[in-house]
């Protein structure tokens, strides 16, 4: 059943300008768990979070994230970058306990 | 005697109730940002809920008999096969497997009450559970011998420890409620309440909590469907 | 309904939870805010403006909030926002975020959602490409649930 689980959303708009600046919206599903919650006896909860996002480009890197605790559940991470060329933009996450999530999006540029 | 005195107090409690036109949602007590989140169909808390549940949706095939979902979840609770039921209960019926509470029932759910949203609610008033449903708003309970009423009919606007008190209309649910940092269903939000009033806690499924879902969702009758919604 | 074993067993790890927080826990977390920024700017000075904080004054609920950072830049290669640093003065520890930026980026505008978990400042820190500094600090109010689960 969990192998179906929507992981991330990405949102690149499908075409730009060359040279507009457009906006990249990011959302993964995680819990960010921070590591300084107690369970009901007393136990702490130990970290579990998302630590980076990284975009690159048709293989530039544009955009690094780092992330810690104080970030919300399902981080969300809105970023921009120049619309230089056609290509894929790969979107990487990685955190605690061997987390690591890809995405990619393909945009047009006119 | 000042006995005649006490016959006015349950008249109060019925005279309080909030007249159709000046109901709000709970969208109206929050935040701009908070609205925000609520609107962003994009990166929302609630969409990977929802997507989620699309794949549910297919995976599970519910599309080969229900083609269309639009208007079902302002019908709930409705009576099934003679039992008043939510839409929780209804989703389970054809997937007993899955929990109350469940990720994948949030999902469905969710995915299903989304196809409503921007229409009214439109409950029929079961008896004698709407009665009960009723009833159970009203009656004082627990270690504050508070009602819901006292404090989402009588008191709804003004602050409670800081914040807004809400008039109570389920209109968004299942809900990405901030504190829990996930959607959850109306029943965990109920439970929630009666923790908060240091209430007897009634588990998922009691009809108690049916027939006062069936009494919330009667007495936001014609307001608006907003699920899944953000909620502080 | 808890049992009653359960119920002592919380009793003494709720004290000795409560007992591993310092009684001069405001000044500690001033302290580690300071440290963290220093890690960031090192000696240089941090100058106010350039950058703009957007962060509701009162927060509905802490667990979720909308940030929102924009620095005025031209973001060319000669000059623009080389990272941006958010940092919060009231939480177990004081850094939210770190981003890298660069002139592939266009604006130097970023948005996410924060945990704050008391009333306090929440600050912004834009790193240039000149090597200066630029902050923004926003004190918030955070509210609670009055009704909480457990």
């Amino acid at each position: 059943m969990t192998d179906l689980m929507a992981r991330v959303v990405v949102n690149v708009p499908a075409e730009a300008k060359k040279g507009e600046v457009i906006e990249i919206r990011t959302l993964a599903g995680h819990p960010m768990e921070t590591g300084f919650r107690r369970t009901q006896l007393g136990e702490l909860v130990p970290r579990d979070i998302i630590r980076s996002l990284v975009c690159a480009y048709n293989g530039v890197e544009v955009f690094r994230a780092e992330l810690h605790p104080a970030i919300a559940a399902n981080p969300l991470l809105t970023f921009t970058t120049v619309a230089t060329e056609s290509g894929t933009l790969e979107f990487r996450w990685t955190g605690d306990n061997g987390f690591s999530v890809t995405e990619k999006a393909v945009i047009k540029v006119v | 005697m000042r006995v005649w005195l006490l016959l006015l107090f349950p008249l109060a409690a019925a005279a309080a109730e909030i007249p159709l036109a000046e109901r709000k949602s709970g969208y109206e007590f929050m935040s701009r940002e908070t609205r925000a989140m609520q609107d962003d169909e994009v990166t929302g808390p609630a969409v990977l809920t929802l997507l989620d549940g699309e794949a549910l949706w297919g995976k599970l095939g519910c599309g080969t008999c229900h083609t269309d979902m639009k208007g079902v979840a302002a019908r709930y609770p409705a009576m099934v096969d003679g039992k008043l039921t939510t839409l929780e209960q209804q989703v389970r019926h054809r997937n007993p497997n899955l929990a109350y509470e469940s990720r994948e029932l949030l999902a469905l759910t969710a995915y299903v009450a989304r196809q409503s949203r921007g229409m009214p609610i439109d409950v029929k008033p079961v008896q004698p559970n709407l009665d009960a449903g009723k009833a159970f708003f009203f009656r004082r309970q627990g270690q504050l011998n508070l009602a819901c009423a006292n404090c989402h009919d009588d008191n709804w606007g003004k602050k409670l420890g800081g914040t807004p008190i809400p008039q109570a209309h389920p209109t968004g649910y299942p809900v990405y409620r901030l504190e829990w940092q996930s959607v959850g269903s109306i029943t965990r939000r109920l439970r929630n309440c009666l923790t908060g009033m240091r209430a007897e806690l009634l588990p998922h499924g009691a009809p108690e909590l049916v027939d006062l879902e069936l009494y919330l969702m009667w007495r936001a009758r014609g307001m608006k469907m907003e699920a899944p919604a953000v909620r502080p | 309904m808890i049992s009653r074993r359960a119920f002592l067993l919380l009793t003494l790890a709720a004290g000795t939870a409560r007992a591993q927080l310092p009684p001069n826990i405001a000044e500690v977390r001033k302290a580690a805010l300071q440290e963290a920024i220093g890690k960031v700017v090192g000696n240089s000075p941090v100058r106010t403006g350039r950058v703009k904080l957007d962060i509701p004054p009162l927060i509905d609920n802490g667990n979720a909030v909308p940030v929102t950072v924009e620095v005025q830049s031209p973001m060319t290669q000669a000059d623009h926002v080389k990272a941006i640093h958010l940092f919060t003065e009231r939480n177990p520890q004081p850094y939210v975020l770190s981003v890298q930026l660069g002139p592939r980026s266009g604006k130097a505008r970023i948005a996410t959602r924060a945990r704050i978990g008391d009333s306090g400042d929440v600050i912004a820190i834009a790193q240039m490409s000149d090597g200066s500094f630029w902050s923004e600090s926003v004190k918030v109010i955070v509210t609670l649930s009055a009704c909480l689960e457990e």
